[in-house]
C-alpha cells in the first residue's frame, strides 16, 4: 500500500464530515429522525406512508441540492467532481445502490454516521459489509480487470 | 420541522460538498486500499460520527425532540440476512460508481450528464429492493 499525499486532504475531509455530523445531530436533537438519506429517499416514493412525514424529506433532499451550490458561491470555485463510471455502467452501480441500501435498510449516512454514532451493532455489520465489498470491487476494476 | 430539514439538508450538502465525497474518483481513492490509496475519506467518517456520537449521548435521555412528539428510531437489533446482502450489494454499487445515496442527491445537478440518470436508477433500486426485502423477511 502506497499513500496518495498528492489527493490527501485530512483537513477539509475532516471539517466536512463535522458538518455531516452536525447535520444528523440537528435533524435528531429537533425533529427526532434520522438522517439517513437512502430512507428519506424511499420514504418519498412510498405511497402507504404516512403522509406527514413527505414534506420534512423533500425540505432535507431540497437542501442537500441547495448546499453545494451555497459552498460554491461562498468561495467563489468549483466543487471538484470526477466520474468514476460512465454510461450503462454508471446506470447499473446506481440501480445495486438502490437495491442494496433499501434491502440492507441504509447507507453511508443511515448506518455509517447515524448508527454507528448509537452503537448500534447492526449498523456495525453494515458498515464493515459495505466497506468490504466496496474494497474489493475497486480492487477488481482497478487492478484485476 | 420543514425550517430544520431545510437546514440540516444544506449544511449535510455543504459537508459533502467540502470533505471531497462528491468526487467519486475521491471516493475511488479511499477504497482503493491495494493500489495509490487516499485516507481523506476516513477522517469524514470519524467526525461525522465522533460530533454526532457525543451529541446523541447528550440527549438521547430526552422525552421529546425540541420541535417534535417523537424520537423515532430503528427498533430492529437483529443482524438479518437483508441487512447483510442488502450491505454487500450497496458496497458493490458504491465501488463501481464512486456515488452512495448522498452524494447522488448533493451532485445530481452538479453534473447533471451522469448523475440524473444514476439518481434514475438508484430510485428504481430503491423501489424494487423494498418488494425484495418484503419477499425475504
Amino acid at each position: 500500500m502506497t499513500i496518495d499525499f498528492d489527493h490527501f486532504t485530512p483537513l477539509m475531509s475532516l471539517v466536512g464530515g463535522i458538518m455531516i455530523g452536525a447535520a444528523a445531530l440537528i435533524l435528531m436533537a429537533c425533529s427526532g429522525r434520522v438522517m439517513g438519506i437512502s430512507g428519506i429517499l424511499s420514504g418519498l416514493t412510498q405511497k402507504h406512508q404516512n403522509r406527514s412525514e413527505i414534506p420534512w424529506r423533500l425540505a432535507f433532499v431540497v437542501g442537500t441540492i441547495l448546499g453545494p451550490f451555497l459552498v460554491m458561491m461562498v468561495t467563489g470555485q468549483g466543487i471538484e467532481i470526477r466520474p468514476s463510471a460512465h454510461g450503462p455502467l454508471l446506470m447499473l452501480g446506481g440501480l445495486i445502490v438502490g437495491l442494496g441500501t433499501a434491502i440492507g435498510s441504509g447507507c453511508t449516512s443511515g448506518h455509517g454516521i447515524c448508527g454507528l454514532a448509537r452503537f448500534s451493532t447492526r449498523s456495525l455489520a453494515a458498515v464493515m459489509m459495505f466497506m468490504a465489498t466496496a474494497i474489493i470491487t475497486v480492487a477488481l476494476i482497478r487492478h484485476v480487470l | 420541522m420543514i425550517i430544520i430539514a431545510v437546514v440540516s439538508g444544506v449544511i449535510f450538502g455543504a459537508g459533502l460538498a467540502i470533505s471531497g465525497m462528491l468526487d467519486p474518483s475521491k471516493v475511488s481513492g479511499f477504497l482503493d486500499l491495494f493500489g495509490v490509496w487516499d485516507p481523506s475519506l476516513a477522517f469524514v467518517m470519524g467526525g461525522g460520527v465522533i460530533v454526532n456520537g457525543i451529541g446523541f449521548l447528550l440527549i438521547k435521555n430526552r422525552a421529546k425532540p425540541l420541535f417534535a412528539t417523537d424520537f423515532k428510531l430503528p427498533t430492529s437489533k437483529v443482524i438479518d440476512k437483508p441487512l447483510l446482502i442488502g450491505s454487500a450489494l450497496f458496497g458493490i454499487g458504491w465501488g463501481i460508481s464512486g456515488l452512495c445515496p448522498g452524494p447522488a442527491v448533493a451532485s445530481a445537478f452538479l453534473n447533471p450528464a451522469d448523475g440524473i440518470g444514476f439518481m434514475v436508477f438508484m430510485m428504481a433500486g430503491l423501489v424494487l429492493g423494498r418488494v425484495i426485502k418484503r419477499r425475504m423477511a
